[in-house]
């Protein structure tokens, strides 16, 4: 077994565990806090396969922006009470058993890839380092990329506006 | 540089990303809590955009990283979005219960 296997093992078994104590945990900032560990293990991943600007991306997003709003959040709504109601059990048992068919179904359907894959291809050229994606972004994907931005730009209004305070009529 | 692939083999990042997916919709179905239900959604987002960047590394091709990097951007104002909603759902209603938003029910 390879180093590399090894570490590829490593980081599933870290990003599995912790994705489902984000949702088996009943305290949210508990999950909030597995989640950022679930993210920085999937960057990991992005680094195993050297695209070094996602990872970079993945972790300035994502474990930055995205999960200090989920706290910030979380702390807002003072919910680290736990007083959570739990689903009545028929639903859970319904829950487990989608995710076990799901699993099933689709690992069944994937399993029979391995003989079409065949050899990897190696080009030997560079595809993903930051000066190629930055080529390839900025000439093919120049129109995606401003309207990413606008997107960005009518979300951050939107969430301005729907969390203002309403005015109350005297 | 050789492939990364060969070591470890596309059909192991397959089956990462199917296991991560239905983790997610496990988190969907089971929870109640709509923040525990945001970040199901975004741990699905999370395994596909895995599964993108492991068939890039396959076809030796940039276009699966840029897509990946839109999709960050989504995901970015989808949670901005959706966590406003919930914080003025919670406002006008004092709980963020999946199963007590049922004004609209008929």
């Amino acid at each position: 077994m390879s180093t590399i296997l090894l570490i590829f093992c490593f980081l599933s078994v870290v990003t599995i565990a912790t994705a489902f104590l984000t949702i088996y945990s009943r305290n949210p900032i508990h999950s909030a806090i597995y989640l950022v560990i679930c993210f920085f293990s999937i960057a990991g991943h992005y680094l195993l396969l050297n695209s070094e600007f996602l990872a970079i991306v993945h972790i300035i997003v994502y474990s930055g922006a995205i999960m200090i709003l989920f706290l910030f959040t979380i702390m807002l709504m003072n919910l680290n009470k736990e007083n959570e109601v739990y689903k009545p059990r028929f639903t859970r048992l319904g829950a487990i058993v989608i995710f076990c068919l799901m699993c099933l179904v689709l690992i069944a359907i994937l399993i029979h890839s391995k003989p079409i894959v065949g050899e990897y291809v190696t080009t030997g050229e560079d595809y993903q380092s930051i000066k190629v994606l930055g080529k390839v972004l900025l000439n093919e994907y120049m129109v995606p990329f401003e309207f990413a931005s606008i997107l960005l730009l009518v979300a951050m209004i939107g969430a301005v506006l729907l969390s203002k305070k309403e005015k109350t009529n005297p | 540089m050789n492939n990364i692939l060969n070591q470890i083999g596309i059909e192991n990042y397959i089956f990462l990303s199917v296991i991560l997916f239905c983790i997610g919709v496990f988190g969907v179905l089971y929870r109640r809590n709509a923040i525990i239900v945001f970040m199901s959604i975004e741990i699905m987002l999370n395994a596909v955009n895995l599964l993108f960047v492991a068939f890039s590394t396959y076809h030796q091709d940039a276009q699966g990283q840029v897509f990946v990097f839109f999709s960050m951007a989504v995901a970015a104002a989808e949670v901005a979005v959706g966590l406003a909603i919930l914080v003025s759902v919670f406002r006008n209603m004092g709980t963020i219960d999946v199963g007590n938003l049922k004004n609209l029910k008929g």
